[in-house]
């Protein structure tokens, strides 16, 4: 995570598109094009990350049922960590974000991305599933406490065609940038992140620092359980 | 340096027959692994501890006191005795039982499992597995090192004026590890104590280990045991061994497809790019198993994994000779020339014995009649000292 006020803004995009390209690629690109325009209107540079799930499919499927992060998926792992603000877009195929993207998610530790600004994107072939974001990715990302932006961004086969689209990509755009630029995710790791559920080892490895004056600790030194 | 295998106990199908040893031939055929471990020069037999199909070892000290009596050098072990849902009342009879039968021929390693339906089967709740563990140590620490307890805690029924019995031999206890692969507070309490720490080491990244032993190693010193160097730490490892490379994967490959835990999942060739897995020639598991050194420090005991996944047990009894014969004999001279002269070793029953004793002759508790009321008293030793003597609240 950086990020005083010169440094660029490290942007990154999951995708759980299948094909490539993918229109979950190409609506997670438009969001990350539109961010770069404007955080560039603010003076700030934007280095941007993307992880394709596809490419990672079966390092995903390995770490679900054996517990192996491979070297691939640490690097996506780290770059997570790194991120100041997240695109995370995925196909909707059975009233669900994609089985590939929320098995991506399920192996991310739960303090990966603890108050990053995350904005929610997803594809289908039918309007029908339109509130899939809302109702699904938005609460899977509470659960990791993520800062999710307010406008969600939706896209079924007949929104490619309506500007609409486009005015609900900018929004969405100038909400991560503005929080991406308020800092909050930093001054929450300043200010409080001790106070979040950790294990040793979590948060992508970064966590490993070892708080002497627990109840545990002092349980461990021949201490009593209270 | 001690090394030696460790067995899960688990009742696997041979993926290439397709037999599934019945409980009664995996039962014999540990028996004979262990002997097999002795015969060729190996140092340590440990075995797991599990209260569910598909394995064989809910009562490992029965086990490991019947291969003790059919052997004569083998130190026996377990990886792990349940800390958790096991009452440390009963590992301290049990264990000091087989101290006693084995001649010291033993220790323990203490794990927590991670089976969550077993902790409310045993009474407890896997949600209070850490604490129960630490607490549950404590008072075991305590049970073999007084002869009367009076002990309240959290978790257990409280003890009044209570002694463990057998005493340990020779009232020296059986030195415990802790096994951890990523909890601080085990490896604080393995440091609080002077005890053994244990990383099982089948899955890396291996950063997390090292520094968690770079901890353990820390807080040993600190709490004056020793230098971070002469901490007591222990490693995991797996390997398949045969006379070529190829072969060994040919014969593995199956095995590994299928295995329980970690089959179905990463090829073979990344698993053993990414964790200790050895599958080769003898001079490969030499060249991978002495890395471990290099990252984890010197260290006293190498326990591998010899005998999962459905191995028939021929094939296991062949991988000892291997092992055995050609591997650990290179790994024996390579490390004692590699380690710092100061690098203790392992604590056996003897080094335990003659640092407690030096040339003294060690006591043998010899109890006072039964005072025909089937409670212990205050003082139910010969020659047990005023000061360790219960205290009765007042009534």
């Amino acid at each position: 995570m950086s990020s005083p006020d010169h440094e660029p803004f490290a942007l990154v995009t999951i995708s759980a598109g299948t094909s490539d390209p993918s229109s979950t690629r190409l609506l997670a690109d438009r969001i990350a094009d539109r961010t770069c325009e404007l955080a560039a209107c603010h003076g700030r540079t934007v280095t941007s990350n993307v992880i394709e799930l596809r490419e990672i499919a079966a390092d995903i499927a390995s770490a679900l049922v054996s517990q192996l992060i491979t070297p691939r998926l640490q690097t996506a792992i780290a770059a997570l960590s790194e991120a100041d603000g997240i695109i995370a877009s995925t196909p909707v195929y059975k009233a669900g974000p994609s089985g590939l993207f929320t098995s991506f998610i399920d192996i991310l530790d739960d303090d990966l991305i603890i108050a990053r600004p995350v904005v929610l994107a997803a594809t289908a072939g039918t309007a029908r599933h339109a509130l899939v974001v809302d109702d699904q990715m938005r609460s899977m990302f509470a659960y990791l406490r993520a800062l999710t932006i307010p406008t969600s961004l939706f896209a079924a086969p007949e929104d490619w065609g309506d500007p609409a689209l486009n005015s609900r990509i900018d929004r969405a755009a100038v909400e991560l940038v503005l929080l991406m630029e308020s800092g909050f995710a930093r001054k929450i790791r300043d200010a409080s992140w001790g106070s979040y559920q950790h294990e040793y080892g979590s948060a992508g490895g970064t966590e490993v620092g070892i708080d002497l004056d627990t109840d545990l600790m002092k349980l461990a030194a021949g201490g009593s359980a209270g | 340096m001690q090394f030696g295998i460790f067995s899960v106990s688990d009742i696997t199908r041979d993926p290439v027959s397709g037999q599934t040893p019945s409980e009664a031939e995996r039962i014999d055929a540990i028996v004979q692994i262990a002997r097999k471990a002795e015969d060729v020069g190996l140092d340590v037999f440990a075995v797991g501890e599990h209260h569910n199909p598909p394995f064989f070892s809910s009562a490992p000290t029965t086990l490991l006191a019947f291969i003790a009596a059919r052997t004569d050098r083998l130190i026996l072990s377990t990886a792990t005795t349940l800390i958790t849902t096991n009452d440390p009342v009963r590992i301290a009879e049990e264990y000091a039982m087989l101290q006693h039968l084995s001649k010291g021929r033993m220790d323990l390693m203490l794990g927590r499992g991670n089976t969550a339906p077993v902790y409310p089967w045993f009474g407890q709740d896997i949600r209070q597995s850490l604490p129960l563990a630490l607490e549950n140590y404590n008072l075991l620490h305590r049970l073999w090192r007084q002869d009367v307890v009076d002990w309240k805690g959290k978790f257990r029924t409280a003890l009044q004026g209570f002694t463990s019995i057998p005493r340990p031999l020779d009232d020296v206890p059986p030195f415990v590890w802790h096994g951890s692969i990523r909890t601080p507070e085990i490896a604080e309490q393995a440091a609080y104590y002077g005890d053994g720490f244990f990383a099982n080491n089948i899955f890396w990244p291996k950063e997390h280990y090292v520094r968690l032993i770079g901890f353990y190693r820390q807080r040993y010193a600190y709490y004056g045991h020793g230098t971070e160097q002469q901490a007591i730490v222990g490693l995991g490892g797996q390997a398949y061994i045969a006379r070529n490379s190829q072969d060994a994967k040919r014969e593995f490959r199956p095995y590994f497809n299928d295995a329980p835990v970690y089959g179905h999942g990463p090829s073979m060739e990344d698993f053993m790019a990414m964790t200790p897995l050895s599958v080769g020639s003898p001079a490969e598991v030499i060249d991978k198993t002495l890395t471990f050194r290099e990252h984890f420090g010197d260290y006293q005991r190498q326990l591998f994994l010899m005998d999962h996944a459905g191995l028939p047990v021929k094939t296991v009894l062949d991988q000892l000779d291997l092992l055995g014969g050609e591997v650990v004999p290179v790994l024996r001279k390579e490390t004692a020339a590699r380690q710092d002269p100061s690098t203790p070793d392992a604590p056996t029953h003897a080094s335990l014995v003659q640092a407690k004793y030096g040339t003294g002759a060690p006591r043998q508790p010899r109890p006072n009649a039964n005072r025909g009321d089937n409670v212990t008293g205050g003082s139910p030793y010969q020659d047990t000292t005023a000061e360790s003597r219960s205290e009765y609240p007042e009534l």
